[in-house]
């Protein structure tokens, strides 16, 4: 199973990056855009058959190591 | 005289100048321990974990090393009473491995910051900083890209009550940091963290000393 990670920094932080992303894009004539977020997406490859087996895996990765949830906040969509 | 190990994880680039600021202060050379080690060389008092790139700074400054094997011997001499410096990757890293709380963001304005800063002192009935007086200021030098200290309102406030901010930036925010926090102690006092370079000013051929009553509170313990 793949698991796919998204991590984004959590409401409140500040995200200088999608700050200057917002700012580029505005620059290059697209004045319809306001806030942007940055984040990242993580594809894990699972040896799981079993979905639920392999979300909550993925949930215990993303909180040991590929999240650090004092800033950042993460959510796990599992396919096969 | 405390017995120092400075930690070496691949990308660190700072720890020939930690090795220097030690031994300069305690008079005796300190072990260097590479990151894949289990445990600290017996009797270390000490840690240090210096500054540089870890792991290239991937997933996130300090996240990979945080979980380097040598970082649960840390860990446990942490828990033990034991003495942890980290500066700059190192503060990373010791947040990263939940020893000090908070984490270290992106600089706000985006620059990698290559200059001189000024600290001011929080408090100096530490051993870390008994060498100076308190709201006493020094120059020490920056060099990283994610500096920006934040952490919760709560922790914030916590830290602000326990009186465990250890420097603050005098004489200018740059990177943004939560109420100008340059530097953190845990609560039993015994580990520090913070993202200038004291250990860059320890000699006046590096243009000054202003960094040395660090590590010589840390060698008259």
């Amino acid at each position: 199973m793949k698991a796919i990670v998204t991590i984004m920094l959590k409401n409140g932080v500040l995200d200088p990056q999608g700050k200057a992303i917002g700012q580029a894009l505005n620059n290059l004539g697209y004045a319809q855009v306001g806030e942007v977020r940055a984040g990242k997406i993580i594809e894990l490859e699972l040896t799981e058959t079993d979905p639920a087996a392999a979300k909550t895996a993925a949930e215990d990765m993303a909180k040991k190591l590929l999240a650090n949830t004092v800033i950042e906040s993460f959510r796990v969509e599992v396919t096969a | 005289m405390m017995k120092a190990a400075i930690l070496l994880f691949p990308g660190i680039n700072r720890e020939r100048d930690m090795v220097l600021a030690v031994r300069q202060s305690f008079g005796h050379e300190p072990a260097i321990v590479w990151h894949k080690e289990t445990a600290l060389p017996a009797g270390t008092d000490l840690v240090i974990i210096p500054g540089g790139f870890s792991f290239g700074d991937y997933l996130r400054c300090g996240a990979m090393a945080a979980q380097s094997p040598i970082m649960q011997a840390v860990k446990a001499h942490a828990a033990r009473g034991g003495y942890v410096l980290g500066v700059c990757n190192g503060f990373q890293i010791l947040t990263e491995a939940g020893l000090l709380p908070g984490a270290l963001l992106r600089n706000a304005g985006l620059r990698f910051l290559s200059m001189d800063t000024m600290l001011r002192v929080e408090r100096a009935d530490t051993v870390f900083t008994n060498h100076w007086q308190k709201g006493a200021q020094f120059r020490a030098p920056m060099a990283h890209g994610d500096g920006n200290y934040t952490a919760d309102t709560a922790t914030l406030d916590r830290l602000e009550g326990e009186n465990l901010v250890a420097f603050r930036y005098a004489d200018g925010n740059r990177n943004g940091s939560a109420r100008d926090i340059a530097g953190i102690f845990a609560p039993n006092l015994r580990v520090l963290g913070l993202m200038p370079h004291p250990e860059n000013l320890v000699d006046p051929l590096m243009g000054g000393t202003d960094g040395k009553p660090l590590f010589d509170a840390l060698a008259s313990v």
